[in-house]
């Protein structure tokens, strides 16, 4: 990228420090903050589910999928990681997975929708 | 309205925050300035009044000894672009004044940003000029998919009226875009970042009027 770009993305690289190093595979609780009525009325709201992709990467228009099943009905959101509506990521689990776009879990649902738990090395 | 010469550096994305929402604005990167006020023209000499501003830096081998020499007379290293502007206050620049972002631009103002848009060679009518084509392949239509149909008609008027819209040489051409609001303006490294796209690729020339 040139180096004159950097300077203005730069501006957001606190915003991306302040978040948890997550990769596709991994179960993430992403906090929203979603506005009622008028702005000062802000609440939390939590989506807790799998990245199933991480697109656009290091650049201001990065973006992620996270997958959740919720009764019974499967639940993507597509969040820019740079969004000020995101209030905080926390980290759950980290998954062992061999792809870096985990489309095929869509297919998938119950005991097959399992993802390996990464091993620690320390 | 004045304008200045610059440089499509890249695209990128912004976040804006006002009292209602959030938006994700997309947005163009571009380096302005410095430019070099290269020759004054007036009424009296001219007939008309004007500024020929210079920009982008350009090898002295590479340039001709008349324009180095007209270089010389305004002070300053051979330029690659020459561009005349009629709007600038008259008066207001010297043979040899430095416009910069700042004198210029301040954050909201809506400007209007000229390229050479991307060449994309031969396009039938469908890309060059958004025909919609025959809308099926079936009901008796046969490779015709993105055809422009008919041109002529029969015995009237029995030819093709000038002007019709055909397919041909497409893009590389001259092209503005109007309305850009200037997102923000970073006077120290000579850069604006206007919203929306400008015509043109990357480290392109483009000029910029407000």
């Amino acid at each position: 990228m040139n180096e004159l770009m950097k300077l203005v993305e730069a501006e957001y690289a606190n915003v991306r420090a302040n978040y948890p190093n997550f990769k596709a595979g991994d179960t993430i609780n992403v906090h929203v903050k979603i506005s009622e009525g008028d702005a000062n009325k802000v609440r939390i709201q939590q989506f807790k589910g799998v990245v199933i992709q991480r697109k656009n990467t290091n650049t201001n228009g990065e973006t992620f999928t996270v997958r959740k099943v919720s009764n019974g009905v499967g639940v993507e959101r597509i969040f820019p990681i740079l969004s000020p509506n995101i209030d905080k990521i926390e980290l759950v689990k980290q998954g062992q997975v061999r792809r870096a776009r985990l489309y095929y879990m869509r297919g998938k649902s119950g005991k097959a929708a399992r993802i390996k738990e990464k091993k620690s090395h320390a | 309205m004045a304008g200045i010469i610059g440089k499509k550096i890249g695209m990128t994305n912004i976040f804006q925050t006002d009292e209602a929402s959030t938006k994700q604005v997309a947005c163009t990167l571009l380096q302005v300035g410095p430019c070099v006020v290269t020759q004054v023209k007036t009424k009296e000499t001219d007939g008309y009044n004007a500024l020929q501003i210079a920009f982008g830096e350009k090898k002295e081998k590479n340039t001709s000894k008349a324009m180095l020499n007209h270089f010389k007379k305004a002070n300053t290293t051979p330029k690659h672009r020459l561009v005349e502007f009629k709007s600038f206050e008259v008066g207001k620049y010297q043979l040899g004044d430095v416009i910069n972002v700042n004198d210029i631009f301040n954050e909201g103002d809506v400007v209007n940003v000229i390229g050479t848009s991307k060449g994309k060679g031969f396009q039938g009518v469908v890309k060059r000029h958004g025909f919609s084509g025959v809308g099926g392949s079936t009901h008796g239509q046969h490779d015709r998919q993105r055809h422009p149909g008919s041109v002529g008609a029969s015995s009237f008027p029995s030819r093709v009226f000038p002007g019709l819209r055909m397919a041909g040489r497409t893009g590389g051409k001259r092209v503005k875009t109007q309305n850009l609001k200037v997102l923000k303006v970073m006077s120290e490294q000579g850069l604006i970042l206007v919203s929306g796209s400008v015509p043109g690729a990357n480290n392109s020339y483009v000029l910029i009027e407000k």
